[in-house]
């Protein structure tokens, strides 16, 4: 990264729409990520949270808007005022920098925990098989995996997919993490392994966008909170004030039946 | 039945043979140039089908339904037939390639289609997010996995169409069949000579499909998918 | 090709097509039927009988259908049966696709659970009547869509029986094409209308799987 991070937002979302067909998912987003930053969204689910994080990295197509990454903007560029899609390789180049952890993992299931980590340095990075591999195994250790390296997904429990999936984001070596609900389809006693590794990263100052309902979790690793719903910002600010002064009454009306359902604070550790 | 036409049959079994293996030969060299030429526009044909732009899609649909809706045997025809008629003579072996690649195409677009779609949309984009290309992504994520739900139906598919070969008689392609017939006019011999000809397809279909489960079983375990 | 020619050709060409499918169908029965007996000889505990079914499905699913129908037709009447070449179409093509569908039943019938027969003996009943009223009509869902694809693609195989001369529509082409030296008009003819007869036929097969494949089978 540019050693004006600090200064200079690593992410900019400006007017940013989402239409699909007739629903409108995303209403105007304005938003601006520093670097180093770790930022929680919340909010009810429809609120537009995940569709947000998957147009940072175009895997869905904006109706309206623009975001910019490092002061580039993604997916489309100006061309003497009209607005072109980016070739391909240039689209995956400014992914490669962005590492995506998704719900429901996605590992690569014929490949084993090693290779899912490795497959992009040696495909996209064109890196040495043997480097990619060493790295990989690197990474495989930070998350507590390594002795599964020669494991094939479907034998890894959920909470170890995640991990390895997380391992797989950070082989790009990302500027920035983007968290879609990373435990949501995890049983219950699996999501603290994943929420450590989490911390972990958020620790070594990893730039991150979190979505997710671990309120407790939120409170404890972000720098700032934003909350959705019907497709806006409703309310942004640090976690103890969004968590426990909120100024607006949806932000309180979703806290009360989010923290009645959740064991709030005792879920997560 | 007559006894005298077993005998005849046999003393005759050495030009029989002869002629019928050289047919076999052109059997399974008209089975695999169909084959290439089918799994090239199935692969094609998936493409359009499942492209994202609506006309290509529709192109893509319109090749599978009709191509399969008509009998080969008529495609073959107009090919071989039909071209002629309009100045462009192919002769009968290009003909019957060019005629099976293209039925078989249709065929396979849906297969490799099912294929593609049977991977779940999320490996793709999981690829995309670790900065693959989407020629990458299809390439080093969604292909291999494709595989395990292609190779069944397009080992059948091979199968399938060496039997079907024996349509290309009609066109006068000297493969099995076809000398079969010609030989059956010179010695009025059907019975001895389509039992020899249903054993050498038998000797080929046979064989294909042992190996086509092995390579089933042999994907089944590794999971290369 | 003109219209008269085209005023010519139509009503012969759509005779021959109610051949083809007069044929279509008189072959699916056969098939329908035999293919069950087979399916059912080959779950058969007698082991010979089991065997001798399994062997007629290899036999005929390694041959192509023209050299059957060479063998049925020309082989038969060297030994002195004589077909006609419309019912040989109809004995070889039936015969045919029952190896085929006799799969699908097969494949139907184990797709429903042991314990489902095991339960319709414990009431008493016998096999045969476990067979009819209580796997069978189980198996149906798995069963009919394959059996749908297959009278598409058995209607396209009788254009096969034109080369034994069995009166369909690929046979009336290509008499017109030889003695009109038109033969890419009519095959192209020929071609739209097995498309008309077969594009729905596929679309109703397509439906059905749709539909049955919403339900599943008791287990």
């Amino acid at each position: 990264m540019p050693d004006d991070a600090g200064r200079r937002p690593l992410v900019r979302i400006v007017g940013l729409h989402k239409r699909f067909g007739a629903l409108e998912v995303l209403r105007g987003v304005d938003l601006e990520v520093r670097a180093g930053e770790k930022l929680t969204v919340i909010g009810p689910s429809g609120s537009g949270k995940t569709t947000l994080l998957r147009c940072i990295n175009w895997l869905e197509r904006p109706t309206d808007g623009e975001i910019l990454i490092n002061d580039e903007p993604i997916g489309e560029k100006r061309a003497g005022g009209r607005r072109v899609d980016m070739r391909d390789a240039e689209l995956a180049r400014m992914r490669a920098r962005i590492g995506m952890v998704f719900q429901r993992f996605y590992l690569f299931p014929h490949l084993t925990a090693l290779d899912n980590v490795a497959v992009g340095p040696i495909k996209v990075l064109r890196q040495t098989r043997a480097m990619a591999r060493r790295d990989a195994l690197a990474l495989l250790d930070k998350v507590g995996l390594a002795h599964k390296r020669d494991v094939y997904p479907d034998m890894l429990s959920g909470g170890q997919q995640q991990r390895v999936a997380i391992a797989r984001a950070l082989a790009m070596q990302p500027a920035l993490m983007l968290f879609d609900e990373a435990t949501s389809a995890l049983d219950p006693e699996l999501v603290g392994e994943v929420l450590t590794v989490i911390r972990q990263l958020a620790a070594e100052g990893m730039t991150m966008i979190i979505v997710t309902h671990e309120m407790q979790f939120a409170e404890d690793i972000s720098d700032r909170v934003i909350f959705m719903d019907h497709g806006q910002i409703v309310e942004e600010g640090p976690p103890h004030q969004i968590f426990h002064a909120p100024a607006h009454a949806r932000t309180r009306a979703f806290l009360r039946a989010v923290i009645d359902r959740q064991v709030y604070p005792a879920a997560t550790s | 039945m007559n006894a005298g036409a077993w005998e005849r049959f046999a003393a005759q079994f050495p030009y029989l043979i002869e002629t019928l293996l050289l047919g076999a030969e052109m059997t399974v060299i008209v089975t695999l140039g169909g084959f290439v030429v089918a799994v090239l526009l199935g692969l094609a044909g998936a493409g359009l089908r499942t492209a994202r732009l609506r006309w290509l899609r529709a192109l893509g649909t319109l090749y599978v339904d009709v191509f399969r809706a008509v009998p080969v045997l008529t495609q073959l025809f107009i090919i071989y037939f039909g071209l002629a008629e309009l100045g462009a003579r192919l002769d009968p072996i290009p003909a019957a390639i060019i005629g099976f690649g293209i039925n078989g195409g249709a065929y396979l677009t849906e297969v490799f289609r099912a294929g593609i779609e049977a991977v779940h949309r999320g490996q793709s984009e999981a690829a995309l997010a670790i900065g693959m290309t989407p020629a990458q992504a299809l390439r080093v994520i969604v292909l291999p996995q494709a595989m395990r739900v292609v190779v069944p139906p397009l080992g059948n598919f091979a199968i399938g169409l060496l039997k079907d070969t024996s349509v290309a008689s009609s066109v006068a392609a000297p493969e099995l069949s076809f000398r079969a017939h010609m030989l059956v006019d010179q010695t009025y011999l059907s019975t001895q000579i389509y039992l020899t000809v249903a054993a050498l397809y038998l000797a080929m279909s046979l064989p294909l499909a042992r190996l086509v489960r092995v390579i089933e079983r042999r994907m089944a375990r590794s999971r290369v998918a | 090709m003109s219209w008269e020619d085209l005023h010519e050709w139509l009503p012969q060409l759509l005779v021959a097509a109610g051949g083809t499918l007069k044929m279509t169908a008189l072959a699916y029965l056969v098939a329908v039927v035999a293919g069950l007996t087979i399916a059912l000889a080959r779950l058969s505990r007698r082991r010979m009988v089991a065997a001798v079914a399994g062997w007629y499905v290899e036999l005929i699913r390694g041959t192509p259908a023209l050299t059957q129908l060479f063998l049925i037709y020309f082989g038969l009447a060297s030994a002195g049966i004589v077909l006609s070449a419309f019912t040989a179409a109809v004995i070889g093509l039936g015969l045919n696709y029952a190896a085929y569908m006799s799969e699908v039943y097969r494949a139907g019938i184990e797709a429903v659970h042991r314990g489902q027969r095991e339960a319709a003996l414990a009431i008493g009943m016998t096999n045969a009547l476990a067979m009819r009223t209580i796997i069978l009509p189980q198996a149906v869902r798995i069963i009919v869509p394959p059996m749908a694809n297959y009278a598409v693609s058995l209607l396209k195989d009788t254009s096969v029986a034109s080369l034994i001369s069995a009166p369909e529509l690929m046979l009336r082409a290509r008499d017109l094409s030889s003695e009109y030296f038109m033969p890419m008009e009519l095959y192209l003819l020929a071609g739209a209308m097995y498309l008309v007869m077969a594009y729905p036929l596929g679309k109703g097969a397509r439906y059905l799987e749709l539909r049955m494949g919403q339900g599943r089978v008791a287990s």
